[in-house]
């Protein structure tokens, strides 16, 4: 069983997909390192706005029930992948955002992404999140964790 | 330096047994493959091939897809066979694909493939084939690679001269091999003069999403129907097939169907019969045949019976249809890809015609025939001759072009493949094929305009080609490199089935649109869960319908009781993956079908029926992380009329809340 997993987690890091990344890993990495706690991704700078933008949040729990929530709880209880509740507090939105749009990248060389993989033993799927979707999701997660 | 000595006795024995075991087939590899071919074929690790090669599998029923020039093997997929690997023909989705009038039919046989093109060229949108057996044509997706629809022949005796397309796909054919009493008529075999018929069905593709439809069919004199081309360029409009045992024979074809030195090609004239059908002169008949699609939102296919077809007689109609005399038992009948000269040849004959579009509309201009065959016009050979290509090889069967104006025929009984020039007739080369080769594919061959490149020989005979495997061997194909003026023998590779024809098509036309998903979003199945959340388990009378979800990797629900002997229980598989090459299967124990396979954003159903009370374990069967082996659940089943509640979970502990 160990070598199965050793086995499944090097072939899930060899880059034998040509066209399964976006964009040069390299030089987005280094673009990226100014600020290592906002993740790797296209996600530069997020606006938050306050109150709470309602539509967003109707959208974001939408997508969260069908890509989601198979693995994410919305209390701070891991199953397959961590619980949401307090995520908002603990990550850049940023983060977050790369976390769900970029996650192949992000596992391959965000150590906080690599930490969460150590811990889960299972790597995020690339579930196909728009950016505007990630954004939508982001304002369900900070409605979850008590925002108003 | 014993043990030295002894490595050079038994690398000369070798060498020696080579040489002795050479020397008694025609020609072997080592005298053939020469110089650079290992590099010519290497594709290295993470490189992709240059060309798709579309393959029949014959009697397999299916279509394998290579890499061209490694040789390598990328899919089987699955068309006219049942699947068990992917559930193809076992889900409850995709079994309606394969019914026809005759009900359910799980098998055919696979011969030819025709790629979509637009003015006469590749466009990379679709694959059609034909089912040889119980009449059939198929249309594949060129963006998913798999099969979208299947449309049955009525009125044919088995569908050879199929599936091939007019320049702009606007229609496909569908000729019967065998003429048969139309009507399911009972009458005695012997008058087959009487009362056989043969029949050729014009499909219309639907240029947008490329539903077939029989448009018209022409009723033909009863003898055989055996291959056939669409003209292109200036023949454009006209259809050419070949016909065999025009001695109408009835028995022991092989000998009755043999006697006539000269057999024909048919030209027919599409757009003559387009103009009598919009003139409303065909006529309704009542048939029946099945017309299956499958939709690739709701996931599933639906199965409709047609009942009627305009037919047109083309005795009735003396501008359709023309015959032109070819040699014996014609078999390929080619357009180049100018589309003025056409290919016929005669498989018994010690020369192949080579006949001119432009000199058949002169002979057809100047009523110059040499009679008639049951009213059609009998066109001079003479006159609608560009000329023979003389002692080609023994047994012709299949021309290929190139984008230099070759022709690369394939000689099955002296196993070989010559290479011609279209205007001069004059031969040019020849090399050895191991062993008999049926057909053959230039990458474009057929069209407009040929990729050129390369030759790939469809060998009947492997003998001693692979590593032994009992009496039943693996097909051998051959790679030639045509780029040079010598064609070069580069590659064996094995194949599956039994191919007949093939195409291939430079992987930069289909790449770029290849399906890596079906959105979840889009997801328009009746049953699918979008989501956990939609996870549950129904009761409707004796069937249980599980709402089941996959992802990485856990089913929901994975715990099912208050099940009952008696019921049947469907599982709708969703897969949440909305990840490239993320597919989940779901097996479960004693299931008397087979598993499922699921692509991500996907729904697929499998039937089961429990036979015995107790504890069922299901899995997923494909290998999808590292906790693949954790992805199972348990269903009771409880005796017939016991008050087991119904209920389902994941993750909960009985005792907690």
């Amino acid at each position: 069983m160990l070598s199965l997993i050793s086995l499944t987690m090097l072939a899930a890091c060899a880059p034998d997909r040509p066209n399964a990344g976006g964009g040069d890993p390299a030089k987005t990495a280094v673009e990226e390192i100014a600020d290592p706690t906002k993740g790797l991704g296209q996600i530069k700078s997020v606006t938050l706005n306050t109150p709470l933008e309602q539509e967003r949040i109707g959208r974001g729990k939408a997508i969260y029930d069908m890509k989601c929530s198979a693995c994410h709880k919305l209390t701070d209880q891991r199953v397959v992948g961590p619980g949401w509740k307090d995520v908002t507090k603990k990550r850049k939105p940023e983060w977050i955002m790369n976390m769900i749009t970029n996650v192949d990248m992000m596992l391959d060389e965000d150590p906080e992404a690599q930490k969460l993989l150590e811990l889960c033993l299972m790597r995020m799927p690339n579930q196909n999140v728009s950016l505007g979707d990630a954004r939508d999701i982001l304002e369900f997660m900070r409605e979850n964790d008590g925002e108003k | 330096m014993k043990t030295r000595t002894t490595i050079f006795k038994m690398l000369a024995l070798l060498i020696g047994t080579a040489a002795v075991f050479s020397s008694c087939k025609p020609k072997g590899p080592a005298d053939v493959a020469m110089g650079d071919a290992a590099s010519k074929v290497y594709v290295a690790p993470g490189k992709y091939d240059e060309f798709y090669n579309i393959v029949s599998g014959g009697f397999n029923g299916q279509i394998a897809v290579y890499g061209i020039p490694s040789g390598r093997l990328f899919k089987i997929l699955p068309v006219f066979s049942v699947f068990p690997e992917s559930g193809y023909g076992y889900s409850e989705e995709t079994k309606p694909m394969l019914n026809t009038s005759h009900g359910f039919v799980p098998w055919d046989d696979l011969h030819h493939i025709a790629l979509s093109t637009t003015k006469g060229e590749h466009d990379g949108r679709w694959i059609f084939a034909n089912g040889n057996n119980t009449p059939r044509v198929a249309r594949v997706s060129f963006k998913s690679f798999r099969t979208e629809e299947i449309l049955e022949i009525p009125n044919s005796g088995g569908n050879h001269s199929s599936p091939f397309i007019t320049e702009n796909t606007e229609y496909l054919v569908a000729g019967t091999r065998f003429s048969i009493p139309m009507d399911n008529k009972d009458v005695p075999i012997s008058s087959y003069k009487e009362n056989f018929k043969g029949s050729i069905s014009f499909v219309k593709i639907d240029p947008v999403n490329g539903h077939m439809n029989i448009a018209f069919q022409l009723r033909t004199p009863g003898f055989n129907y055996d291959l056939s081309r669409a003209g292109k360029g200036p023949s454009h409009g006209w259809f050419f097939f070949s016909c065999y045992n025009t001695e109408q024979a009835y028995t022991l074809l092989e000998v009755n169907a043999s006697q006539k030195d000269k057999d024909f090609i048919m030209a027919v004239n599409w757009k003559k019969a387009e103009e009598y059908i919009a003139q409303g002169k065909g006529k309704t008949e009542k048939v029946r045949y099945a017309h299956n699609t499958y939709d690739d939102k709701t996931h599933s296919a639906t199965s409709k019976m047609e009942n009627e077809v305009l037919v047109l007689d083309v005795s009735e109609f003396p501008d359709i249809v023309y015959f032109i005399p070819c040699a014996k038992s014609p078999h390929g009948c080619d357009v180049d890809p100018t589309g003025e000269y056409i290919v016929g040849s005669g498989k018994l004959a010690a020369m192949m015609p080579v006949f001119s579009f432009t000199k058949i509309q002169n002979a057809i201009a100047n009523k110059d025939y040499e009679g008639d065959f049951n009213g059609i016009p009998v066109i001079k050979y003479e006159a609608a001759l560009h000329g023979e290509v003389k002692k080609p090889g023994l047994g012709p069967l299949h021309t290929e072009f190139d984008e230099k104006g070759n022709a690369y025929t394939s000689m099955f009984v002296s196993s070989e493949i010559v290479k011609w020039n279209v205007k001069t007739l004059e031969i040019l080369d020849r090399v050895p094929t191991y062993y008999s080769i049926g057909h053959l594919s230039v990458p474009g061959g057929p069209t407009a305009k040929p990729h050129g490149k390369y030759v790939i020989a469809y060998n009947k005979i492997t003998k001693d080609r692979y590593l032994p495997t009992g009496p039943e061997l693996s097909q051998s194909a051959q790679l030639y490199d045509i780029s040079g003026d010598k064609m070069r023998l580069l590659l064996d590779f094995p194949t599956v089935g039994e191919p007949h024809y093939a195409e291939a098509i430079p992987a930069s036309m289909i790449t770029p649109t290849s399906t890596k998903i079906y959105k979840i979003e889009e997801n328009e199945h009746q049953y699918a869960a979008k989501g956990e959340a939609q996870a549950k388990v129904e009761r409707k009378g004796n069937e249980i319908h599980v709402y089941m979800t996959a992802i990485r990797s856990h089913l929901t629900p994975d715990n099912i009781e208050g099940v009952r002997l008696g019921d049947e229980v469907f599982f709708h598989v969703t897969n949440l993956e909305q990840d490239w090459d993320v597919p989940h299967g779901f097996a479960i124990k004693g299931a008397a079908n087979a598993e499922i396979l699921i692509m991500p954003g996907e729904t697929q159903t499998l039937k089961w029926k429990p036979l015995t009370t107790g504890v069922v374990p299901f899995y997923c069967t494909d290998f999808c992380s590292a906790l693949h082996q954790e992805m199972s659940g348990y269903i009771r089943i409880s005796p017939a009329g016991s008050n087991t509640p119904l209920k389902f979970s994941t993750g909960k502990i009985e005792g907690q809340p």
